[in-house]
Parts: structure tokens; C-alpha cells; sequence
């Protein structure tokens, strides 16, 4: 199982990135497991110099960014 | 070029008189739209290459890999300018940039400019102000940046952050924070996502820029001249500080306000006044403070607002003896 967590103290960027991962795993098959997460301490566990971030299997795969619902595929499908 | 669009789609196309209240408003606001339109996107692609030749995690490592002897507060202050602005990005700078081991002072200066000047703010105060008013508020606002940063640092107010923030600073990291696809990538291959992060900026902002332009299209339409200047004087001492006073709790309505603004300054509203206020409005919100208080105790806070507000309103004296 996948673990995705979504860092984001709840701007519109990181609903959006929230979204866009969910249509993500929807669209994919497999076993996913897709977290937000909102607490500043635990967010910064990671490192993250801007939000919202995206941690698959607790490793950090991209800041800043809302990437797109095909991007995030590529990315899960690893 | 824009221009010609406008008076034919308003003047020779609809068929509204030149020099009539509406048909002047309508051509103001289509101009004025297509023309800021334009600028956004060409500022948001600009940044959106610095930024992505520059991440932040690099401005991070390159203030730190050697001592600045105070530069590091400018430095910091052009960085948070050149920085593309998230109001929700505001703390993980914050704890991040302390975390690399930079000082809280220059940290606060980075916080200062990052908001308050902006990819987003400076296109449309190209668009509605010109050149020359933008880099005053440009350079005005990193020097803001800058000074108050460096005062701030001076004061030793490091026990005034929240006492989480530094047990989190003082963690060993999990991991390196390799992020990004690398550094390799072309300008062919990084233009794609650029430009769509652009567009979703300018998207989002669209709804404000309609009605902050609408707005100030009917002010130049419908309100005579000289209609303010019986109140708001430069003359009226208190006329700066109650517009700062008024900007800080603002939210980020920058991209409606600043076409409001100048309209109001053509009808007679001092210039200074009126940077002034957009740069309370821009820099300073009540949202804001509230993220920051997740990181700041109250006092930190207040000195963080109180001394940025009393800069701007000193700027806005300035602005309007020398403007």
C-alpha cells in the first residue's frame, strides 16, 4: 500500500493539490492511502520550505507546485 | 495596439460616443483589462523561470554558505520580492528559513518582502501606475524589507517565537529535502509548467481584476475631478496613517484595489496616500496574522505589524513630498 500525504495548512493550492491526487488514485488501481495534512508540526517534519507538499511513502516528492491529475499518475504508478 | 482594440471595440463596434461617461468607462475598463491581462502573464512567466532556475531551497543554501555581515537583510529582502507569494507557504518559510540556520531578523525580512512585493502586484501596478511609481513601491518596499528585518534582529526577539517552532528547528531533519525534478531539466521542458501556472494564477485572480477595474472604470467615468481633494489632502496630516491604518487588515484584494486606487488618485487622492495604503493592503493582513501567530507569541507580532505599519506610513510622507 501506498501512503500519500498531502501538506497544506488549507490554502486554495493545497485543496487543489488534495483534489487532484484523489481523482489520481481513483483513476488508478492499487492500494492507496491518501492523507492531509494540517498540522504546521508535523508538516514541517519534512522539511518543506513552501506548501502545499506531496510525501509518498514518507518521502518528499514535491513542493510548491499543485501538480496535475496525469502528473500525480505517473508519479503513483511507480 | 491595445489601445486601438479598445476605441474600435467600444467606440466603432458597439457604437458608444467618444467622450461620453459610459463609453470612456467601458474603453477605460477593456484597456485596462487586456492591458494588465498581458503584463500578468508576462511577470508571472518571468518569475515563474527565476523561480524555477532559483527555488527557494537554493536562496536558502546560498544565505547561508557564508557570513553576510548585515547584506544578508537586503539579500533576503530581494529574495522574498523575487519569491512568488503564497500566504499559506508563510510559516514553512519561516520555520524553514531558521531551520537552515539563518537569523531571525534576516528570516523577518524575507517575510516582509515576500508579500508585499510580488509578481502579482507589480503587474498590475505596471499596468494601472506606469514604471516609475512601481519601482518606487518596488525598491520602497524591499528597503522596508530590509530595515525593518534588521531592527527587529537587533532586539533579540528570538524568545518571542513559540517555543514549538524551535524544538522543530532544532530536530534532526528525517530526510534531505531533494525536491523538484532535478536541476537538468531544459527551458523547452520547464516552459510547459510555467506557463500553466501562469495561467492558473491569472485564473484565479480574474474575478478581483474584473471588479477592481469595473469599479474604477465607473470612478473615472462618474466622478468629477478634484472630488477628494477637499478631504484627503496631502495637507491633512492624518489622511496617511489612517489609509495604512485602514490597509493592514486587508486581505489580499491587491489585484482589485490597486485599479481602485488609481482611479481614486486621478480624481484627486494624493499618490502617496494611496501607496501607502496598497502597501498595507498588499503587505499586511489580518489572515495573516493569524497564520503567524501559529509561530510568533503576541508581542512578536505586534512589534512585526506595529514597525512595518509605521515604516509604510513614513514612506507615504515621503511619497507625497516627493512625488
Amino acid at each position: 500500500m501506498k501512503t500519500i500525504k498531502v501538506l497544506g495548512p488549507g490554502c486554495t493550492k493545497c485543496k487543489n493539490l488534495e483534489k487532484n491526487v484523489r481523482d489520481a488514485v481513483a483513476g488508478l488501481l492499487g492500494d492507496f492511502e491518501v492523507q492531509k495534512i494540517d498540522s504546521l508540526e508535523e508538516m514541517m517534519k519534512y522539511n518543506i520550505l513552501s506548501s502545499p507538499a506531496l510525501v509518498i511513502d514518507e518521502k518528499l516528492v514535491a513542493t510548491g507546485k499543485v501538480l496535475s491529475v496525469s502528473e500525480l499518475m505517473d508519479l503513483l504508478k511507480k | 495596439m491595445i489601445k486601438n482594440f479598445a476605441d474600435w471595440l467600444i467606440f466603432g463596434l458597439i457604437g458608444l460616443h467618444e467622450g461620453s461617461q459610459l463609453g470612456e468607462a467601458l474603453n477605460f475598463f477593456v484597456y485596462d483589462t487586456l492591458k494588465i491581462i498581458v503584463l500578468l502573464f508576462a511577470m508571472t512567466v518571468l518569475m515563474g523561470f527565476v523561480n524555477s532556475y532559483f527555488p527557494v531551497e537554493k536562496v536558502r543554501s546560498f544565505l547561508t554558505q557564508r557570513k553576510w555581515y548585515g547584506a544578508d537583510h537586503l539579500l533576503a529582502s530581494i529574495f522574498g520580492a523575487a519569491t512568488p507569494f503564497c500566504s499559506c507557504s508563510s510559516i514553512p518559510l519561516f520555520i524553514g528559513l531558521l531551520k537552515g540556520g539563518i537569523p531571525l531578523g534576516v528570516t523577518l525580512s524575507f517575510l516582509i518582502t515576500s508579500p508585499l512585493v510580488n509578481e502579482v502586484a507589480v503587474a498590475i501596478f505596471i499596468g494601472v501606475f506606469g514604471w516609475k511609481v512601481t519601482l518606487i513601491y518596488a525598491v520602497s518596499g524591499m528597503i522596508v524589507g530590509t530595515l525593518v528585518g534588521f531592527g527587529l534582529g537587533k532586539m533579540r526577539l528570538e524568545a518571542h517565537v513559540e517555543d514549538w517552532v524551535w524544538k522543530t528547528v532544532g530536530k534532526n531533519p528525517i530526510q534531505v529535502a531533494e525536491v523538484g525534478e532535478g536541476t537538468s531539466l531544459s527551458v523547452i521542458d520547464r516552459t510547459p509548467g510555467i506557463f500553466k501556472d501562469a495561467l492558473d494564477i491569472i485564473k484565479g485572480i480574474l474575478p478581483y481584476l474584473f471588479i477592481g477595474i469595473g469599479l474604477g472604470a465607473a470612478i473615472h467615468g462618474f466622478v468629477p475631478n478634484g472630488f477628494f481633494e477637499a478631504w484627503i489632502s496631502p495637507e491633512n496630516p492624518f489622511a496617511v496613517p489612517v489609509a495604512v491604518i485602514l490597509g493592514v487588515p486587508m486581505y489580499a484584494n491587491a489585484t482589485g484595489v490597486i485599479p481602485i486606487l488609481q482611479a481614486l488618485v486621478a480624481k484627486g487622492i494624493p499618490l502617496g496616500t494611496a501607496l501607502a495604503f496598497s502597501m498595507a493592503v498588499v503587505g499586511l493582513s489580518l489572515p495573516e496574522a493569524t497564520l503567524l501567530r501559529k509561530v510568533m507569541k503576541p508581542r512578536l507580532i505586534l512589534l512585526f505589524f506595529g514597525s512595518i505599519s509605521v515604516s509604510i506610513v513614513f514612506l507615504g510622507y515621503i511619497f507625497n513630498l516627493v512625488l
